[in-house]
């Protein structure tokens, strides 16, 4: 009897653990470990491929690769923190300040934009914001600009852009800590002479610190890794390093750069990731719960 | 005697509901107030006024003589010890008791000395380091009292601190707590719907239903001399009676019960409008087989229902002959009546001194008391 029931959750763990590691071995390790082997792989003048450093060799050699690397993760840096500054109050207004009734009506408010695809909502800012566009048309309508301006393809507007597809991945997990705050504890800490600023910096942060470190990772990740939203709203001159990638890949073919280039992206991201956790203090295990 | 705090006629009202009906009271320096009111009667909502999250539609309250109007909670000299005790997760002990402190600007070496005094205070010296996760819930509430208490506020408020605590750690902190007072000699204001709590702590207790104040009194005359029918059956136990009052040859007062007994009562009262009162006998003041006859105390045949055996609260269950109402007799602690059996034939009697009676207000007060 008792074997049998040892051996039934056996069977239960394979079923379920199969589907999972075929999905994890098939499709993320193995192509980066062929990644990984591409991009120690270069071809000499005589047409014959073997192992070789050339590949990281070219990125420092070559300006507008690491300025683009380095643009790139500033700016991801940049726009996390953009994303935060506004999640903050926005989850605090949703959790804590409207009435239960109407948190629901906020929730899906902020979610029915992400039932629209990517692409689709960039479309909608090109419209918004283009030199032709509807913000153009009612500022020179109401003489504020004398003729339209073109707002798309700065830095900017690449910067909007990244906030407002991200915000959704900021603001969820930080409600979700959020609403777990008991309302008492502020009005202790209010009770106890603190002023509004101090029980932000002193109570709601760090009680917020898990969700805040999740949204943060989530957020920095996306930015870093996205392709749509720099190329259509950041022209030609706002290079991302996505960018670079497929360049390489899709247009010069040349999948060992390529590839070297990705490695170098996964290596600034879990780079970042892991400083800030070590400096806000907090455990991965904590923060991906 | 300096007032700590004076509320004078404070009401509140939410959109049409009236949760604070005109109530005024004053706390004399050094005192234990306690506000006692079954939940809903609006003490909380009176606490928060004092500590100066809800502003009074009407009325003043005064600290120290000064109108705390339009001062807002993190300026007033009042702290407050919330319900769920409202720790900081996020800090160990020292840096709880320490955060008021902090706030107000002092310097850390005397933080370091109020918080390690106050500590050593409440017991928890070398708890200064431990998360607030890894304390007991005694401990936990001292670090909320002591929070509170570094301090130094003109009065204290406690909004049920012990409500979530189990029973014998409750009446341990009660003690606790009484002798806290007297040591730091803060003026406490405590609001409960546990009468045991306001009556063995304080000095005065104020009882609230409705948002109004039936009563405030010292907890003996609260429980010896009722204002009221509220008060009567909120306060202790009492058996209570509909009874219909009427007068004597000699002009004694009487009142008969629907069932027709009539027992004697040694009080005069207005019987000009409406005749029907409630009468209302604790039961130890029931004396089981009395001595005295017919013409000193009430008597009554009775037939034991059933024996509520509590150690020292012991209790037996009595209905008279020929009735239905069940009446609750407190049982001496003598062991006199350890023998007693269900279905026992007794005497039973009181004193006419021993009963209150006031205007039958037809409907119960509060749904918890039957």
């Amino acid at each position: 009897m008792k074997k049998s029931h040892k051996f039934g959750i056996r069977w239960g763990f394979i079923i379920f653990f199969t589907p999972v590691f075929l999905w994890l071995f098939m499709l993320i390790i193995l192509p980066h470990l062929e990644l990984l082997r591409m991009s120690f792989i270069g071809t000499d003048y005589y047409g014959k491929s073997g192992f070789t450093l050339e590949n990281y060799g070219g990125f420092f050699k070559e300006p507008v690769y690491w300025l683009t690397y380095v643009r790139t993760t500033l700016y991801s840096i940049l726009v996390t923190f953009i994303v935060l500054i506004i999640a903050l109050p926005v989850s605090f207004y949703v959790t804590k300040i409207v009435k239960v009734k109407f948190q629901g009506f906020l929730m899906v408010l902020l979610l029915v934009p992400f039932w629209v695809s990517e692409l689709i909502r960039i479309y909608g800012w090109i419209i918004i914001l283009r030199e032709s566009g509807v913000l153009n048309y009612f500022l020179t309508r109401a003489h504020i600009l004398k003729q339209p301006l073109e707002m798309l393809y700065h830095d900017a507007t690449m910067i909007l852009g990244l906030v407002y597809t991200t915000m959704l991945f900021m603001i969820v997990p930080i409600i979700g800590v959020m609403e777990s705050l008991d309302d008492s504890i502020i009005e202790a800490a209010l009770d106890l002479g603190a002023s509004k600023l101090t029980i932000w910096r002193k109570i709601i942060i760090p009680y917020c610190m898990p969700g805040i470190m999740s949204g943060s990772i989530i957020v920095f990740m996306l930015v870093l890794g996205s392709y749509l939203t720099p190329k259509l709203m950041g022209g030609k001159n706002a290079l991302w390093f996505t960018e670079q990638i497929y360049n390489q890949i899709i247009i010069y073919f040349n999948w060992n750069q390529g590839s070297a280039f990705g490695f170098l992206l996964l290596f600034i991201s879990s780079l970042i990731i892991l400083a800030a956790l070590k400096i806000t203090g907090q455990k991965f295990s904590q923060v991906i719960r | 005697m300096q007032i700590a705090l004076s509320v004078q006629n404070v009401t509140k009202k939410f959109g049409d509901f009236i949760a604070v009906d005109s109530v005024s009271f004053d706390v004399e320096d050094g005192k234990f107030f306690s506000i006692l009111g079954p939940s809903g009667s609006g003490k909380t909502t009176l606490l928060r006024m004092i500590a100066g999250f809800y502003e009074p539609s009407s009325g003043s309250i005064k600290i120290r003589e000064k109108d705390m109007a339009g001062v807002g909670p993190n300026k007033r000299p009042v702290n407050l010890v919330f319900q769920s005790l409202a720790l900081f997760p996020m800090m160990n002990v020292f840096e709880n008791v320490s955060f008021g402190l902090k706030r107000r600007g002092e310097k850390s070496g005397d933080v370091k000395k109020k918080v390690e005094s106050m500590l050593e205070r409440v017991g928890l010296i070398d708890f200064g380091n431990r998360k607030i996760n890894q304390l007991s819930g005694g401990q936990k509430q001292r670090v909320a009292i002591a929070r509170c208490l570094v301090m130094d506020p003109t009065v204290l408020l406690l909004d049920e601190p012990l409500g979530a605590l189990d029973f014998k750690l409750r009446e341990n902190m009660k003690v606790e707590l009484k002798k806290l007072q007297a040591k730091v000699g803060t003026t406490f204001v405590y609001i409960t719907h546990d009468q045991s709590e306001a009556m063995v702590m304080s000095d005065h207790v104020a009882v609230l239903n409705a948002g109004r104040f039936e009563q405030i009194d010292t907890p003996q005359n609260l429980y010896n001399k009722p204002a009221s029918a509220f008060v009567a059956q909120f306060v202790g136990d009492n058996n209570k009676f509909h009874v219909k009052l009427g007068t004597d040859r000699h002009g004694v007062f009487y009142a008969t019960t629907d069932e027709g007994q009539s027992f004697k009562l040694d009080k005069s009262y207005d019987l000009t409008r409406d005749n029907s009162f409630e009468m209302y006998v604790r039961p130890e003041a029931i004396i089981i087989n009395p001595k005295e006859d017919k013409d000193s105390v009430n008597l009554l045949n009775v037939e034991v229902k059933s024996i509520l055996f509590d150690g020292g609260n012991s209790r037996i269950l009595i209905v008279p002959e020929g009735s239905n109402k069940e009446i609750i007799v407190s049982l001496p602690q003598n062991r006199k009546y350890d023998t007693l059996k269900v279905k026992d034939r007794l005497k039973i009697g009181w004193y006419p001194s021993a009963v209150v009676c006031f205007k039958g207000t037809g409907k119960r007060i509060y749904e918890e008391i039957s």
